[in-house]
């Protein structure tokens, strides 16, 4: 029994050394899609630029990629991106503030419990379904209102993204003014403040750093929003501010290309790489602050 | 010296009440825009479904006449691309949290697998579908089949399973283990047998959240090259496939061409959502029941 009970012992100790390497060798695989996802985009992006200058890449207003003479300037899809994040943080952070304020300061317990499962719904329904959305019912409703709007629009689709981002922006926000605490409300209200005079002069402020964390991380979300614009903002690759004529954005681009089977090896292969590598750039840009943020100016209670 | 003067307190008094009682209205108007969107998309989407959705649009494979045209591809893509991103992104996602929580020391591995983990989920996920397109499908040759996009989608969905796992992990008391210990189990032991049946229902709810948000994804597949083309219906993680949502994609931008394809969207759309609710009240009802069992 002692010989039995020795024999396990050993095959035990074995185990115990070789699962922690084990379970290390499982949690590099975030780290190697990381490795991968800089790797893959780099490559090719060196590739792309030895064949379109770096210069006339980012500064170029003319993007035509399938014609004979083909031009790449990312300008157009950049513009595109930036105004369909605009338009969607206009919907997104004022409603999505006025929501947090509303569940983390006046709402009762029992009507949190209830609004609050309905923002996580909305949350929780995938994209192509906004997409299918701002396509067959916010662009017709907005041309009643607007006739001179192009079927396809950066503005319906910027709409439908802000409506998607409003969960995103209302939770992190509640979370963080829930966690102002509760003393310093009272000490307002003891002196005779309204609770919209609590909520702008002490909660807001008190949590200034985590609403705009929730502000950086819904622009990003939007940056990288891909089906919403790809289905309802058409392709059109004219550098323009008009909201009402059809944008495309550097996601949409990316959907574009690919589903047109590029041939490995052409410009246009290698203009998605240097395309994805920019939307890399700027969302990895975003959480970057968000996190340096919320880290940074951190209040503590 | 006088330090409040009533009057004029009194005479604020009125207008400060009243823009605390109209913002009031204003932030619960705001909360609820949320609700009157998701009645109207949920409207919407039902209203263009009607009529469209019976037994034989569940049953028939895809078509180009509207009438016929029907979702099993789809359907049966979907279930064959979760056969692969169930497993992969449990084993992995799990062993992570494991590994996080129990093995690694408090030091720069640990807080640089977990910065890389939170900058993980904020790819854009057509990001994730370019390294699926040039790693998998490319360098791999594996093609645009199932194994393809289902490793991509736990890539994706990889950061919810190791969140929801860790905190799971975290919660299990202290107590469990020092009594585990104290028998004289060993630590992988102490895991095995105490920490992971313990922390089950917070790793399956998340797993099961990451499984939704995987079958909702389309970005990522469209990348990859789903064709639109009429394929035969995969029979395993070796063939070519389309899922919901790219069948819904499909049909949403050719609408424009044929108005039909717009009921159809719809009807795909109806058949997802039910599913997503099914799955998330299924996540729901796990994490109340077994929510503050210690």
């Amino acid at each position: 029994m002692i010989e039995k009970k020795r024999n396990s012992t050993n095959l035990n100790s074995v185990t115990e050394k070789f699962i922690p390497k084990f379970l290390l060798a499982i949690a590099t695989i975030s780290i190697l899609t990381t490795i991968g996802i800089v790797i893959t985009l780099l490559t090719e992006t060196i590739n792309f630029f030895r064949d379109v200058p770096f210069l006339d890449f980012y500064t170029g207003i003319e993007l035509n990629p399938l014609g004979d003479n083909a031009v790449f300037g990312v300008l157009p899809l950049l513009t595109g991106t930036i105004i369909s994040t605009i338009i969607a943080m206009f919907v997104a952070i004022p409603i999505g503030l006025m929501a947090a304020i509303f569940l983390s300061e006046y709402a009762s317990e029992k009507v949190r419990r209830i609004l609050k499962p309905i923002l996580e719904i909305l949350a929780g329904i995938p994209t192509i379904v906004y997409g299918f959305f701002a396509f067959t019912f916010v662009t017709p409703l907005l041309r009643s209102f607007i006739p001179a709007l192009d079927p396809t629009n950066i503005l319906s689709p910027g709409l439908v993204m802000g409506i998607m981002i409003i969960p995103m922006v209302a939770s992190l926000s509640e979370d963080a003014m829930s966690s102002v605490p509760n003393s310093m409300r009272e000490g307002a209200l003891a002196l005779g403040s309204t609770k919209l005079e609590v909520t702008f002069k002490i909660v807001i402020p008190a949590a200034i750093s985590g609403i705009i964390a929730s502000f950086v991380l819904g622009i990003s979300r939007a940056i990288g929003e891909t089906m919403i614009v790809a289905i309802a903002s058409g392709s059109n690759k004219n550098f323009t501010f008009d909201i009402t004529q059809s944008m495309q954005t550097m996601t949409a681009y990316i959907v574009e290309v690919t589903g047109g089977e590029a041939p490995a090896g052409s410009t246009i292969y290698y203009s998605l790489y240097a395309v994805a590598m920019t939307l890399f750039v700027f969302t990895l840009i975003m959480n970057l602050i968000a996190q340096y943020i919320s880290r940074k100016y951190r209040e503590e209670y | 010296m006088k330090y409040v003067d009533a009057e004029q307190v009194q005479k604020k008094m009125g207008s400060r009440l009243f823009a605390n009682k109209l913002a009031k209205g204003l932030f619960f108007l705001a909360t609820l825009f949320g609700l009157v969107v998701l009645l109207t998309l949920i409207y919407r989407v039902y209203s263009d479904s009607i009529g469209w959705i019976d037994f034989q649009f569940i049953t028939s494979k895809l078509s180009t006449t509207a009438e016929r045209a029907g979702i099993m591809g789809a359907i049966s893509g979907t279930l064959w691309l979760m056969v692969v991103v169930a497993p992969v992104t449990m084993f992995l996602g799990v062993g992570t949290a494991i590994y996080l929580e129990e093995y690694a020391k408090n030091g720069k591995l640990k807080s640089f697998i977990q910065t890389n983990i939170s900058n993980l989920a904020g790819v854009p996920s057509v990001v994730f579908g370019i390294l699926g397109l040039t790693v998998f499908v490319r360098n791999f040759g594996l093609g645009n089949i199932v194994l393809a996009g289902g490793l991509t989608m736990s890539l994706l969905v990889l950061p919810i399973v190791v969140v929801a796992s860790q905190e799971a992990i975290r919660a299990v008391p202290k107590f469990l283990r020092e009594a585990s210990y104290g028998m004289g189990a060993t630590k992988w032991q102490t895991i095995k047998n105490i920490v992971l049946p313990a922390a089950i229902p917070g790793i399956s709810t998340g797993l099961i959240l990451s499984l939704s948000r995987a079958i909702g994804e389309t970005a990522p597949l469209v990348v990859i090259g789903i064709p639109a083309l009429l394929i035969p219906l995969p029979d395993g993680i070796f063939d070519k496939f389309t899922v919901l949502p790219m069948q819904i994609y499909y049909w949403t931008v050719d609408s424009a061409l044929v108005a039909e394809y717009a009921n159809l969207a719809a009807a795909t759309i109806v058949v997802l959502l039910i599913v997503l609710f099914l799955m998330n009240s299924i996540a729901i009802i796990i994490r109340n029941k077994f929510q503050n069992r210690f």
